[in-house]
């Protein structure tokens, strides 16, 4: 197996917005639960609990707000509780948390 | 090279993360049946950044749901772009079906510059119409490589109950095949479900299906990989006995002899045929090299 | 008779004159089960002890009292083979007077054999005993096997305390440990909870990587070029390596091989393979589950032995020096083949060699199995977080993803590329660890060190320092 950590998205040039709070994931072993909410005021904050806090925090909190922004997410609060999950996880449970947030993916 | 086929589901990272570690020829990430209604966008998503980080040891199929169902576009949407191998359609009844994946798929990939084409079909036949329709929807595209048998949908459609001998699918499996050889392409089993933890079950299921023409057997849990693979692998004694033959060939042909002869005995065209076949398939599984 | 009981713990302290800075001893034989140790701790604490060194052959889960009594400095050293997390973390934030001495489960019997270490007053749970202190682990209610690590404490401790709940007539019959070195004898209520002694580790794992790992590790044995009538097996005792001993029994059916004998670290599994003729004799320090335990008491074909029979490297000669192949995890592993099973990625102690060490040693062929990685815990490295066993008694490296045969055994490397092996350089099973993980940030420690690890030989091995948090 080959593996690539490094993928960035088109950056979108339109603004996502999030609407309501919604979620994706699971806090079980290697995902994380990720839960997107609106915030008052521009700017992505994070908050990161995980079992490799001191190791990984500063890559876990980058995956997540860089693949909100590359959606267009300009504000929001980002809860991560993480149970191991590498980038590539990250990066798609705040994908579809984002998108649930807009009224769901599927609706 | 399709002896194996092993499921995970689209929705569990630790799956992905080592699904080519057991020796199957091709992992299944399954869309459909392993993940749950409310789960669909975010295993679709999760399945994505996969492909985009994970370059497998072994050929990618993506299972995704029915036309009958509202996210088989959004499964092609998410996934065909990341260029999967294979397209693993579901509920197939007619080659019309086909057609229209078939179309979306083509159009996803002009839109994403990609090689018309490129990505290959290889549709779950699980209803008692597509099974009728078998050899139409093998030839239904280009993109065709297989027809895999789907056991459990299929007996729910035809009524009929799942047996452990397989009386219920038994022309289903056989017609299964006519159409794939007929098409030119593979054909594959329905997994073992009985007991994932039965290896001597599976393994007589496997010969069985092997004798009847299939070129592999999907997996549903990685045990049963390599009981699979032994079975539709060339022994080292049925490799020897065939590249005999093959060398005896390729002298004969160098002689301009007309009749194929080894060790004194005659050997017919299919056998030859036969012989070759099992030498390039052990030699391909094995890594031999013949200068 | 009244021999040698005494009425209550209390007493027993009394009489043996325990005095504050004494070192006291205990084996955990009873696993996550043991009631003796905290049993005899607690009373030592109410009777306004302090000071005290806990010499124990390890620390289990059931020793979390010892947490707080490091910080009421009750306790000052401690002194064992293994640590479990609920004592290991307070270790590692600093709180215990002296550092953690940390030894193999073969050289702490050499260590108290000469003087090295030293134990005032050992109290030995024993599930049988008699009023002069003949003593086995094999009978009553609460029987864990065989006593392997009290030996040497019976032995070289100034005072001997038994505990029993399960008192016999005079004499006891089987003794593995007799009245000759017995000072008092105690009966209380229970010494403990007999289902602790599996903690956990003793049915074969269903972790389907794990089952690809431990049939990886056993082709590799296969094809070692060791795998021959008369081997002598072990297994540590974490799920993959258990698992080992399915995949080893398929083995040694398709090749016709036959096994001398298992070493262990006993349970279930094998004295499957003992009783259905694949191996002739078992031979036992410690029992892991109670199938176990009913085997050495029952099977004239499974023995007892001493710890330091065991794997004491520094004697004439000791079992483990005959071991053919060993199955062992590890928490983490680098480049050099230097394994840590003493402390986690965040630096605490968790765990500690135990017979890790001694057997990688003795074996001829020693086998390291564990995942490339755990969730996002890279377990192959640039460098581990503790030496615990050094790289230089490590022969192959078994992954989900290839294995790494160390670069000293050149022929070895062959051998399992011949046979078709996924071989690859372990510095090439290091870079697929990190690609997926990323690089991790390093935990900070202070210059303070916590605890010392020595090896097989007795030599320091490494030391672990204070965590920052």
């Amino acid at each position: 197996m080959f593996c690539n950590q490094n993928f960035i998205d088109e950056q979108v040039n339109v603004i996502m917005k999030i609407k309501k709070e919604a979620s994706a994931g699971t806090a079980t072993k290697n995902d994380a639960l990720i839960t997107i909410s609106p915030r008052d005021g521009e700017g992505i904050e994070v908050e990161l609990k995980s079992i490799v806090k001191v190791q990984f925090g500063d890559q876990l909190i980058a995956a997540a707000k860089g693949m909100a922004q590359e959606m267009g997410v300009t504000s929001a609060l980002i809860k991560i509780e993480d149970k191991g999950a590498l980038d590539y996880v990250i990066r798609a449970r705040v994908e579809a948390a984002v998108l649930r947030a807009q009224g769901g993916a599927d609706e | 090279m399709r002896r194996t086929m092993l499921f995970m589901p689209g929705s569990k990272p630790g799956n992905l993360l080592n699904g080519d570690v057991y020796g199957a020829d091709s992992i299944i990430i399954d869309l459909e049946d392993a993940v749950a209604l409310a789960e669909k966008d975010s295993a679709r998503i999760l399945t994505k950044h996969a492909m985009r980080t994970f370059h497998y040891d072994c050929e990618l199929i993506i299972r995704i749901n029915s036309l009958t169902t509202p996210f088989w576009q959004a499964d092609l949407d998410a996934v065909i772009p990341e260029k999967p191998d294979v397209i693993m359609p579901t509920k197939i009844y007619t080659a019309d079906d086909i057609r229209t994946i078939d179309a979306y798929i083509t159009e996803i990939e002009k839109a994403h510059g990609m090689e018309a084409g490129g990505v290959k079909l290889l549709p779950l036949l699980e209803t008692a119409a597509s099974i009728e329709h078998a050899f139409e929807i093998a030839t239904a595209s280009p993109r065709m490589v297989g027809l895999y048998l789907g056991a459990m949908d299929l007996a729910l459609d035809m009524k009929a109950t799942r047996t452990h001998e397989g009386y219920d699918i038994a022309y289903a499996r056989s017609r299964l095949v006519i159409a794939a050889r007929a098409a030119g392409i593979d054909a594959l089993d329905t997994p073992y479900t009985w007991d994932i933890h039965d290896n001597d079950g599976l393994a007589e299921e496997t010969r069985m299906v092997k004798n009847m023409g299939f070129n592999g057997k999907a997996c549903i849990y990685p045990g049963q990989v390599e009981v699979v693979n032994d079975i539709f692998s060339p022994t080292k004694e049925r490799y020897e006995w065939a590249l005999a033959i093959v060398k005896g060939a390729e002298e004969a042909e160098a002689q301009g002899k007309g009749v194929v002869a080894v060790n004194g005995e005659l050997v017919d065209g299919p056998v030859i045929i036969i012989a070759r076949n099992t030498v390039a398939e052990y030699e391909k599984i094995n890594g031999v090299h013949r200068s | 008779m009244k021999g040698k009981l005494v009425a209550s713990i209390e007493e027993a302290i009394r009489l043996c004159g325990l005095k504050d800075g004494m070192t006291v001893s205990f084996h955990h034989h009873l696993r996550d089960g043991d009631q003796v140790l905290p049993m005899v701790m607690a009373k030592i604490e109410e009777l306004g002890f302090h000071d005290i060194t806990v010499s124990a052959s390890s620390i289990h889960g059931s020793h979390g009292c010892l947490a707080d009594m490091i910080k009421s400095k009750v306790v000052t050293g401690i002194d064992t083979n293994f640590i479990h997390k609920c004592v290991g973390t307070t270790i590692s934030e600093g709180y215990l007077e002296t550092p953690a001495i940390f030894r193999t489960h073969g050289n702490r019997p050499h260590a108290l054999a000469t003087g090295e270490a030293h134990i005032d007053i050992a109290f030995i749970a024993a599930s049988a005993a008699d009023c002069q202190g003949n003593m086995n682990g094999v009978d009553g209610p609460s029987a864990f096997g065989p006593m392997g690590y009290a030996f040497a404490d019976a032995q070289f401790a100034d005072k001997v305390v038994v505990i029993t709940d399960y008192l016999v007539d005079y004499p006891l019959t089987p003794i593995s440990i007799d009245e000759r070195y017995v000072d008092y004898v105690v009966k209380v209520d229970s010494i403990g909870d007999t289902s602790g002694i599996a903690s956990g580790i003793t049915t074969i794992s269903k972790d389907p990587i794990g089952l690809k790992i431990a049939k990886t590790a056993v082709q590799v044995f296969e094809n070692s070029g060791y795998f021959e009538d008369g081997f002598v097996y072990q297994t540590g005792g974490g799920r993959t390596s258990l698992a080992t001993t399915k995949f080893l029994k398929e083995a040694m059916d398709r090749r016709g091989v036959h096994g001398a004998c298992i070493l262990g670290g006993i349970n279930g599994l094998f004295i499957d393979l003992l009783e259905q003729g694949y191996f002739n004799k078992i031979v036992d320090t410690q029992c892991f589950d109670l199938k176990a335990v009913e085997s050495l008491k029952n099977d004239v074909r499974h023995q007892e032995i001493a710890c330091g029979h065991y794997a004491d490297m520094c004697a004439k000669s000791c079992v483990a020096a005959h071991l053919t192949t060993v199955m062992l995890g590890a928490t983490e592993i680098d480049t050099e083949f230097n394994v840590n099973i003493h402390t986690d990625s965040n630096g605490l102690i968790m765990g500690g060699s135990g017979g890790h060490t001694d057997i990688a040693y003795g074996a001829k062929l020693t086998v390291i199995v564990t995942p490339l990685l755990r969730q996002r815990r890279a377990a192959v490295l640039d460098r581990v977080g503790t030496k615990s066993t050094m790289g230089d008694t490590i022969d192959v490296l078994v992954t989900q993803r290839g294995i790494a045969v160390n670069p000293k055994h050149q022929g070895l490397r062959e051998r399992l590329l011949d046979a078709g092996l996924p071989v690859k350089d372990i510095h090439e099973l290091r870079k697929m660890a990190r690609d997926l993980t990323g690089e991790p940030k390093p935990v900070a420690f202070t210059d303070k060190v916590v605890a010392k690890v020595y090896g097989y030989d007795g030599k320091l091995n490494d030391v672990i320092y204070q965590s920052k948090g």
